[in-house]
């Protein structure tokens, strides 16, 4: 796989060779560990590239790095409609829409919701069959607080797409 | 039981992009909410959506805590021939629920 010159190593990722070396059998745990402990997990560098802003949201990153794939995430493409201001974040209509063709490389096969301050940034993911027609969904999520929401679509040559909308939620979900 | 509305156009023409709504009565507990005794209510979710024609899967939805009680879906598909569509949901501790609509293509 094609991969862009990596940057000089940080201490995790020296760390995390250092540990792999350390053992197959053991590498498995450790890497594990290292991803859901304290050390975050090492992001793909097209992310870090592309410059997707997040602020500090690692979990969202890593779900993002997941269903990307290792394919570069670049904004446009899709379109997130929901409220900006949020009066009841219990249940906030959203619609996200992917251009494309309907078939042929460009075809749109997958979308996902993300949230950056959810205690769970996975929101939906949609898989499209060839005869969805149209890239267009719609539900209702929810907001636990004020925070950036994410649309990601997924192409048929394995291209990712997103859009990002910052929301302003007077009352959360999930605390009463 | 599981009550859900599922909203096709009765008839459309071949080709034609046809949007179907999917409602379904279901909590959708988050398994965040605390119980009033120090710990959490558990999670209570539909996990998966699914809507068929005949074998070839049209639409699936996999669905996480942060999707709204009574999930309401919205999705599109384009009509080939008169078909009965099949919607399923499935769920935590093994719910899972059917339903069928007819599409005319004329």
């Amino acid at each position: 796989m094609d991969r862009p010159p990596q940057p000089p190593p940080t201490l995790h990722h020296a760390r995390r060779r250092v540990l792999a070396a350390g053992g197959a059998g053991l590498g498995l745990g450790v890497g594990v560990r290292l991803g859901l402990g304290t050390v975050l997990p090492a992001l793909p560098l097209h992310l870090r590239a592309a410059a997707v802003d997040l602020g500090d949201a690692p979990e969202l990153q890593r779900m993002l790095a997941r269903f990307a794939a290792g394919a570069p995430v670049l904004p446009g493409g899709v379109r997130l409609d929901l409220p900006e201001l949020v009066e009841n974040g219990n249940a906030v209509p959203v619609t996200v829409e992917a251009e494309g063709p309907l078939s042929g490389p460009g075809r749109v096969v997958a979308l996902a919701l993300f949230t950056a301050r959810n205690p769970q940034p996975e929101v939906a993911e949609f898989r499209l069959g060839p005869r969805s027609g149209r890239a267009r969904v719609g539900t209702r999520i929810r907001l636990s607080t004020s925070q950036k929401v994410m649309a990601v679509a997924r192409l048929a040559d394995a291209t990712v797409r997103y859009a990002t909308v910052d929301v302003l939620v007077t009352l959360a979900a999930c605390v009463e | 039981m599981i009550r859900s509305i599922v909203t096709v156009p009765p008839t459309a023409r071949r080709g034609e992009v046809i949007e179907i709504r999917a409602l379904v009565a279901h909590p959708m507990e988050t398994g965040h909410r605390p119980d009033g005794a120090g710990g959490t209510l558990p999670r209570d979710i539909l996990r998966r959506f699914t809507c068929h024609d005949g074998d070839e899967l049209v639409f699936e939805a996999l669905l996480h805590p942060a999707i709204a009680a009574n999930p309401l879906l919205s999705f599109h598909l384009q009509a080939q021939a008169t078909t009965t569509l099949r919607f399923t949901w499935e769920g935590d501790g093994g719910v899972r629920h059917e339903r069928t609509a007819a599409l005319e293509v004329v």
